[in-house]
């Protein structure tokens, strides 16, 4: 980086502003939510099997963790040969790692269902299925959304490393156009926006689990 | 009518949780379950609406076996009251009522209709219809627990320990009101309870297990009170249950003492004059609407006693009085009120009072001892109570 380089130049980031940076925004928050939306449809059924099927839990929960366990960037390139620079290659890993956030939320969101209530709702004559959708899933909403929040901030961070494989949203804006040019503007943009959306995301849940447990308001202070 | 013909529920480990129940609950009354842990009470209720199933016997409802029926639609017939309410914290209060109208199909607004119904049954005021379960003490969700129980005016209703998770005059205003919604509702209520003075208070019957889960007695609570069959019904009764048996005798049969009543205004010659013609200890001083002032010791008015002297002409009403501490009502209560009353008194007698709250009379400890005699030499014939239920076998 040249000594006299300042940190951010403004008249960059201007004419920039669309292309590459709103575009990159863009696609950051694509590559971002698609996974975990992905993770959460299958962490519902895995997660609800796991509650009811007790034996099941403890090897899928070590299944997912394993998986969390590989390096992202050994997971893009791995992908690289069957996906190609498709946005799979970025979208596959990610969603395999907000399972392992999800998938415990959701079992542990159904185990704090408290008995009685479950009780309740057999004894008035929910049939099994019927329990699940309309009781003992939407008393566990809080528990389900709180994984959500730590599985898209998550995410939003991740994506970045998709940068080396040629995807990766703002991580793009940090490494070919800052750090590969040794130009600090695109870098400092990249880290802001990518914090700035992990924040608005989080924000955006919090709203939504408001707007769907009013029930659920004011209980943490009791 | 719910019948048990050898119901046993045998679990795969071998252990009987409940061993050849036999007994018939009568339709329309109040049934109560009652045992120590481990007796099988709960798991008899469960077994009724198939929460449990059972695994020997027979059990139908009117006649028809529960294993022939769907569980899911038996248990949408059979209103159902937990501990500790059991509501749906994610739905509102009304929402919550209007559970089982729901699921039967009902159109929203009725079904809503309905529930606003029961909330007024329960005495809940209509405020509460849109707040969620966490707002509402633990005294009010359990109304709501009765009302959603009602909302399908099912003709069976089963109670799981409904009370014991409430503070004890939360507990006795929900027995109370229970036992007013039956006078209305006449539901065949099978309640299930670990305390006998509960059992005894809302029940019509009550059946007491013992543990391995076998019938121990099955009567009147007069009946059981009065004649426990064997020393664990006697021991699980306890100690007082001679006293919680005149619990069901009037009051009104004692012999009201009037002689020894003085208005406020009389002077302090004349009540020593009524004390000695009389005799009585104590004179009890009446306010000008009849209702009782305060006990006066005649000793205070004898003038050979060794006191500061009494003013002959001072009206009674000026003298210090003695509390008259608690009274019954002569017309309502029972032997055990008015026992109450006369072991609480500092005088040692019973104020009995109309409903008005004027004095009806005194009762004498004699009379008292002799009343409650006469209810001991009772248990030789039948007792008071209106005949024992039928007991299959």
């Amino acid at each position: 980086m040249p000594p006299d380089e300042p940190l951010v130049r403004w008249d960059w980031v201007l004419s920039h502003l669309d292309d590459p940076i709103g575009t990159q925004l863009a696609e950051h928050l694509r590559l971002s939510l698609i996974p975990v939306l992905l993770g959460l449809l299958i962490a519902l059924p895995l997660g609800v099997a796991c509650a009811r099927w007790r034996r099941l839990y403890p090897p899928v929960f070590t299944g997912i963790n394993v998986l969390y366990a590989i390096p992202s960037i050994a997971l893009f390139f791995l992908l690289l040969p069957y996906t190609s620079f498709t946005d799979w290659t970025a979208i596959i890993p990610l969603t395999v790692y907000t399972l392992s956030v999800l998938v415990p939320n959701v079992v542990g969101g159904l185990d704090q269902v408290p008995a009685h209530v479950r009780e309740a709702a057999t004894a008035v004559g929910f049939a099994p299925v019927a329990r699940l959708l309309r009781v003992e899933l939407p008393v566990a909403v809080p528990v389900i959304v709180a994984g959500l929040r730590v599985a898209a901030v998550a995410s939003v961070s991740m994506v970045s490393v998709a940068a080396l494989v040629g995807l990766g949203g703002l991580g793009q804006l940090i490494l070919t156009d800052g750090f590969q040019r040794q130009f600090p503007t695109p870098i400092v943009v990249g880290i802001v926006l990518s914090v700035a959306l992990a924040f608005a995301i989080d924000g955006a849940l919090v709203l939504l689990q408001r707007a769907l447990t009013p029930w659920a308001r004011g209980r943490a202070e009791r | 009518m719910i019948t048990f013909e050898g119901v046993t529920k045998r679990y795969p480990g071998g252990t009987v949780a409940v061993d050849r129940l036999s007994l018939r609950i009568p339709s329309g009354r109040t049934t109560v379950f009652v045992g120590p842990s481990g007796c099988g009470k709960t798991t008899s209720l469960r077994m009724i609406n198939r929460m449990i199933d059972h695994t020997e016997g027979t059990l139908a409802i009117d006649g028809t076996d529960v294993r022939e029926v769907d569980p899911v639609l038996l248990r949408r017939g059979i209103g159902y009251v937990i501990q500790q309410a059991g509501l749906f914290p994610h739905r509102t209060i009304l929402d919550n009522i209007a559970t089982v109208p729901f699921l039967l199909g009902w159109k929203r607004g009725r079904a809503r209709g309905r529930a606003r119904e029961l909330m007024e049954l329960v005495g809940l005021t209509p405020e509460l219809a849109k707040r969620y379960p966490y707002q509402l003490s633990g005294g009010q969700q359990q109304r709501v627990g009765v009302a959603r129980a009602l909302a399908a005016d099912p003709p069976v209703l089963l109670m799981d320990e409904p009370f014991s998770a409430v503070d004890p005059v939360v507990r006795a205003s929900l027995q109370d009101e229970l036992i007013r919604l039956q006078s209305e509702l006449h539901k065949t209520i099978v309640f299930v309870t670990h305390d006998i003075d509960e059992a005894v208070k809302v029940g019509d019957t009550i059946a007491v297990l013992r543990p391995g889960g076998r019938l121990a007695q099955f009567d009147t609570p007069e009946k059981l009170l009065a004649e426990p069959a064997d020393d664990f019904v006697e021991t699980f009764l306890g100690y007082d249950r001679g006293v919680r048996r005149l619990s069901f005798f009037p009051a009104r049969q004692l012999r009201l003492r009037t002689h020894a009543l003085v208005p406020q205004t009389a002077t302090a010659a004349e009540a020593g004059a009524t004390a000695a013609r009389t005799e009585e200890p104590w004179l009890l001083v009446l306010d000008g609407e009849r209702r009782p002032r305060g006990w006066l010791a005649a000793a205070r008015l004898d003038p050979s006693q060794d006191h500061a002297p009494v003013d002959p002409a001072t009206p009674v009403g000026e003298l210090p009085l003695t509390s008259y501490g608690h009274v019954f009502q002569v017309g309502q209560d029972s032997l055990r009120a008015a026992l109450d009353a006369a072991v609480l008194s500092p005088a040692g007698r019973a104020v009995g009072v109309h409903e008005d709250g004027t004095v009806a009379g005194v009762v004498a400890q004699t009379d008292l001892g002799e009343a409650i005699w006469a209810v001991g030499n009772e248990d030789d014939g039948t007792g008071p109570a209106e005949g024992a239920p039928d007991a299959a076998r």
